[in-house]
């Protein structure tokens, strides 16, 4: 209870009010009445919550396992400056910054989130951001699909399938059509296919992730991306893993009109699945389809510069129902976190984290490739993530890893079920050499009582 | 650009900054032409190096520079600022919460699991739904979730007429938006003088291409539609679906309940009702309630508890297990890239657990009491279009101060910022010329509603004998009204180097 | 303001000067006003064809949106260029060089469904 009424102020209150009784302020029709008996848990006072969520946490045990989980979701160091300037009263308990007067630091602070968002997407525009990476791509499918009038859209089966399946969710409300293009056996887009497809001027887009869902680095070749501008076909990319656009080529560059991504990596908590930090960035052609706030730079009537939330009239609480989405809350703090990380980290950390995943990944790849029994799936360059292809059902082994105290990844024949014997593996600047050795180990152990 | 003299101006992170100037988190990384084709790397990554202090300095005058419940009043109509307590971060930066992976096996997240649980049953009963779900990232979010199970329901049951969504005039812009991310057609239906949904143009609108009526109780008046089961019985009786807007549920807990009026579909903003932080705009959080006929719609994943072998636990929801289930045939399917906004269910539940059934009815009976006692001062010298017992919040119209001086509703709300208070809500039901809604929400004390109504007194007293110095207003804070049309005309979304 | 006398009119505000079969088209002062400074306009694709009173755009000022309609039917043969960068020049000169587009009239018999300026006077006044 947080409320600080006396009883004496009450009292006071309901006099000046005119009314005799707390409940009195409340009539229902008798038929409202509430006469169910409540199932809410019980009130505790605060010590009583701290061990309450203390016994809870305990049951909370895949924190204690070595983990080689990514897959959308990824554990990077975050520098405890971070929590200390988030954290912040003012940053934290502060609305939407519509009375711009009083929010002149948030404004700035999303202006810079959107800065660093096309700095390092390459893209012309960027906005305040999104709830996540999955919701951004159906934002951005939506903007293509206004931008161009058609109702299909060709995805790469290498997007990430909770991306996939959420762009689904999105367009079967729309009545649009989504196609998918496969995967090669070096575990990237069929591009060629693609282009192929979207040359009958069907398709308002052709969705791709770099790196994929397999880790690997998947771009639209020179050639691609001019036919797809031929074909009035928008090339949207996305990106799950926000760390690898320090070191890979800008979206940009490969021919992207629209970035929908991900940027828990920068300082956001895994958290059991959010909340993190979607963004959406385009060219300058898409700028008034783009969804959701918009901070832009400006001066007050003093000639002050000065930071407000602009192009409103695309939004809901202007346009209503023509809004180019319904989008109202946003994930601010979440983007707040992401750019001071990236303050923190700059151009130098940024660099080292990127090569410190890069390296850490490929000596894991070495070593769990070197067991007999195992091989890389695909021989594309990856970012921090790869297939492996242990021979027997991926869950088997990883059941097994798991009881030496180990997560080694992902099952792929969750969403692939041709990948049923691969695991998705992730290495991060937080995992060390013991966490390879442990899982060379362990996977050498397993595989080789397995062939038995 | 102003000077940097101006004490006034803040430089953005890119204008600090020096390369080389870099911290040292981690160790050094090797050139990354060693393990990718240079044909896939980027040129160069023109982002700037700063100090650690100098970013420490640089966010904390920010912070300076941004007002938030904790340093005062926030009476903002429909978003429900209440005090945001500490406790609930605390417990949502626990490392088996903050460092859990999604993907981490259901056997090994027993904990998450349980405080969704936990979340749900409470929700559930608490507004008379029979499930929720905790996908939704946000009020919007569930309402389009909302919509898309709607829409599906009628697939389903072969009823592809029912396109149109209708919705009240005084409705939040989300509700006609998500109808049309669904294809709906949206039909606004106007008030009637007593601020409520006319049961007469209701009956006029609904008919055989009904699928879905969204409204809110109280509504954005801040006034309870008593005629509501009047309302669902007639949409019901066409076919159609009542959707609950939330975000007035602080106006109701252990009072009534939407599931009782016969809504079929509710969500909730957890960042308004239950005191997630809103941080500058979000993260929210918005679970999506539904009654027992639409269970089996509700997005992926839900969690599902079952027995478990074994005695001992302080609560029943100890004696279960639970896991998350992919599989639902009749599903929308996932809305989000994982399983909810996880941080903000322990936040929730930490705020359930601070209350319990008799905490949260007080919440929402002393909401009632501190909107009203603001509503019956403030009456004495501003016009109250609706002068009877409100809920947890109350309009007020300057249109009678426009006429009589020219001081509008913007110029109150920028006056107000110079005495240290949050403006109101502006311009918003729509139906209110030169609106202002107030919502005191809960957590504020007489003293504090005291100070506020006597600084809107002497506003409204200055608007009659010097209305200029509202109209510089405000002259306090770091920077002035600020040129939305040029923000619009010559849009500055980025910085950019300068050219030398 | 007062309305040009030699212009026709619409009930959404806009209005219609013919030059041999061509319509120029824009917003009335009462608009323009109404609206507040505007921001952007979304004008028809060259070579498209419009109904009267029909959907042919939408005009954005800071704090609204609007719908433009077309008072004439025909074929969008012409738009105003210049309101990409000078989007005030609607506030400015609306009867001038603040017009829309140009339409090639499909039906002149269509302009006795619009107003005079008198009339369009008496219900700007009322509105």
């Amino acid at each position: 209870m947080y409320a600080p009424h006396t009883a004496r102020d009450v009292a006071q209150m309901l006099d000046a009010v005119g009314v005799k009784s707390l409940e009195a302020l409340l009539p229902v029709p008798q038929e409202l009445a509430l006469r169910a008996e409540l199932d809410v848990v019980p009130a505790l006072p605060e010590i009583g919550i701290v061990r309450r969520f203390d016994d809870l946490a305990k049951k909370s045990t895949g924190v204690r396992y070595r983990s080689f989980l990514g897959a959308g979701a990824y554990r990077h160091y975050v520098p405890p400056a971070i929590a200390a300037l988030a954290m912040r009263g003012e940053f934290l308990t502060a609305y939407t910054p519509y009375q711009a007067e009083v929010s002149q630091g948030y404004l700035q602070a999303i202006y810079e989130w959107q800065t660093y968002i096309c700095l390092l997407s390459g893209m012309d525009v960027a906005n305040a951001s999104v709830y996540d990476g999955a919701t951004a791509l159906a934002e951005a499918a939506i903007m293509a699909l206004n931008a161009t009038g058609r109702h299909k859209v060709l995805v790469s089966r290498a997007v990430h399938p909770n991306y996939r399946a959420v762009l689904k969710t999105y367009c079967d409300g729309l009545d649009v059509e989504i196609e998918e293009i496969p995967y090669t056996g070096e575990g990237v887009t069929d591009t060629a296919a693609a282009v192929a497809a979207a040359a009958g001027k069907e398709y308002a887009a052709v969705v791709l992730q770099s790196p994929n869902f397999f880790g690997n680095v998947d771009t639209l070749p020179a050639g691609a991306s001019d036919a797809l501008r031929d074909s009035d076909t928008i090339a949207i990319a996305v990106v799950a893993e926000a760390l690898s656009m320090a070191a890979l080529a800008t979206p940009a560059s490969w021919g992207a009109q629209i970035v929908a991504g991900e940027a828990q990596s920068f300082g956001v908590p895994v958290a059991y699945g959010g909340p993190y930090a979607g963004f959406i960035a385009a060219t300058q052609e898409h700028m008034r389809r783009i969804p959701g706030r918009l901070v832009g730079k400006t001066v007050d009537n003093a000639g002050r510069t000065a930071y407000v939330l602009t192009l409103q009239a695309r939004e809901q609480h202007i346009r209503r129902e023509r809004a180019t989405s319904n989008i109202c809350t946003n994930q601010a703090h979440c983007a707040l976190i992401a750019t001071i990380y990236l303050a923190l980290m700059g151009k130098t950390g940024l660099r080292d984290a990127a090569a410190l995943n890069l390296e850490r990944s490929r000596e894991l790849a070495t070593a769990v490739s070197s067991i007999e029994g195992v091989d890389l799936q695909f021989p594309a360059p990856f970012f921090n993530e790869f297939v492996a292809d242990v021979h027997r059902p991926a869950s088997d082994v990883l059941a097994a890893l798991r009881e030496r105290g180990i997560l080694g990844g992902l099952d792929l024949g969750r969403y692939y079920p041709e990948l049923a014997t691969c695991v998705l593996m992730t290495a991060t600047e937080l995992t060390t050499p013991a966490d390879i050795s442990a899982l060379a180990d362990a996977l050498s152990e397993v595989c080789d009582v397995a062939a038995v | 650009m102003s000077p940097p003299s101006d004490r006034t101006f803040s430089p953005t992170i890119f204008d600090l900054g020096q390369e080389g100037r870099a911290n040292r988190y981690l160790d050094s990384g090797k050139p990354l032409e060693l393990f990718i084709p240079p044909a896939d790397l980027r040129d160069d990554l023109p982002l700037p190096d700063n100090s650690e202090l100098d970013v420490v300095r640089h966010y904390t005058r920010l912070s300076q520079r941004t007002f938030g419940i904790d340093l005062g009043f926030y009476p903002l109509g429909s978003c429900t600022m209440k005090y945001n307590p500490r406790v609930n971060d605390a417990m949502a930066s626990k490392p088996e919460f903050a460092d859990l992976h999604p993907f981490v096996p259901d056997d090994l997240a027993q904990g998450a699991l349980q405080v969704m649980y936990e979340l749900e049953r409470s929700l559930s009963s608490l507004f008379g739904m029979a499930a929720f779900s905790l996908n939704p990232s946000a009020g919007a979010h569930a309402e389009l979730g909302a919509l898309l199970i709607a829409k599906r329901y009628f697939r389903d049951r072969g009823e592809t007429a029912r396109n149109k969504v209708i919705v009240p005039d005084t409705a939040h812009g989300t509700n006609p938006a998500s109808a049309a991310m669904c294809g709906f057609k949206v039909i606004s239906l106007p008030s009637d003088e007593r601020g409520r949904v006319s049961l007469e143009e209701l009956r006029k609108a609904i008919g055989p291409d009904t699928a879905v009526c969204m409204m809110t109780n109280p509504n954005t008046l801040g006034l309870f539609e008593d005629q509501i089961a009047e309302i669902t019985a007639a949409v019901h009786a066409a076919g159609g679906l009542m959707y609950y807007d939330g975000a007035n549920a602080n106006a109701l807990m252990g009072n009534a309940r939407p599931g009782d009026m016969g809504f079929d579909l509710m969500h909730l903003n957890t960042h308004k009702t239950f005191t997630i932080p809103h941080g500058g705009g979000g993260a929210g959080h918005g679970p999506l309630g539904v009654a027992a006929h639409l269970v089996d719609y509700l997005p992926t994943p839900v969690v599902v508890a079952e027995a478990k072998d074994g005695a001992g636990g302080w609560s029943p929801s100890d004696r279960l297990s639970y896991h998350l289930e992919f599989d639902r045939p009749k599903s929308i399917g996932p809305m989000r890239s994982f399983w909810s906004n996880f941080a903000h269910a322990v936040r929730a539940l930490a705020y359930l657990y601070a209350n319990g059934e008799e905490g949260l009815r007080r919440v929402s009976q002393l909401a009632v009491l501190n909107a009203n006692y603001l509503r019956v001062k403030i009456a004495e010298f501003l016009e109250t279009p609706y002068p009877e017992l409100c809920r947890h919040e109350f309009v007020v119209s300057a249109q009678q101060l426009k006429r009589d001086t020219g001081v509008r509703a913007l110029d109150l709300a920028k006056a107000l910022l110079d005495r240290g208070f949050m403006a109101p809500t502006m311009y918003f039901p729509l139906i209110v010329p030169e609106c202002l809604m107030i919502e005191p929400t809960e957590t504020e004390s007489k003293e504090t509603l005291d100070a506020f109504v006597e600084a809107l007194r002497e506003i409204v007293e200055t608007a009659k004998s010097d209305p200029e110095s509202l109209f510089a207003a405000p002259v306090t804070t770091v920077v002035g009204r600020v040129d939305e049309t040029r923000a619009a005309r010559q849009p500055d979304l980025r910085w950019r180097p300068s050219p030398n | 303001m007062a309305q040009p006398e030699n212009l026709l009119y619409s009930k959404e505000h806009e209005w219609l000067k013919i030059d041999g079969d061509v319509a120029t088209i824009g917003v009335t002062d009462y608009a323009q006003d109404s609206l507040g400074d505007i921001v952007y306009v979304e004008l028809p694709k060259i070579g498209s064809s419009v109904a009267q009173f029909g959907n042919a755009g939408v005009i954005e000022s800071v704090k609204a949106v609007s719908d433009l309609y077309s008072p004439i039917s025909g074929e969008v043969v012409e738009v105003n260029a210049a309101l990409e960068s000078d989007p005030a020049s609607v506030n400015k000169a609306p009867y001038d060089d603040g017009w829309l587009f140009k339409v090639r009239m499909s039906d002149s018999g269509e302009t006795a469904n619009l107003l005079g300026a008198t009339e369009y006077a008496a219900l700007a006044a009322s509105s």
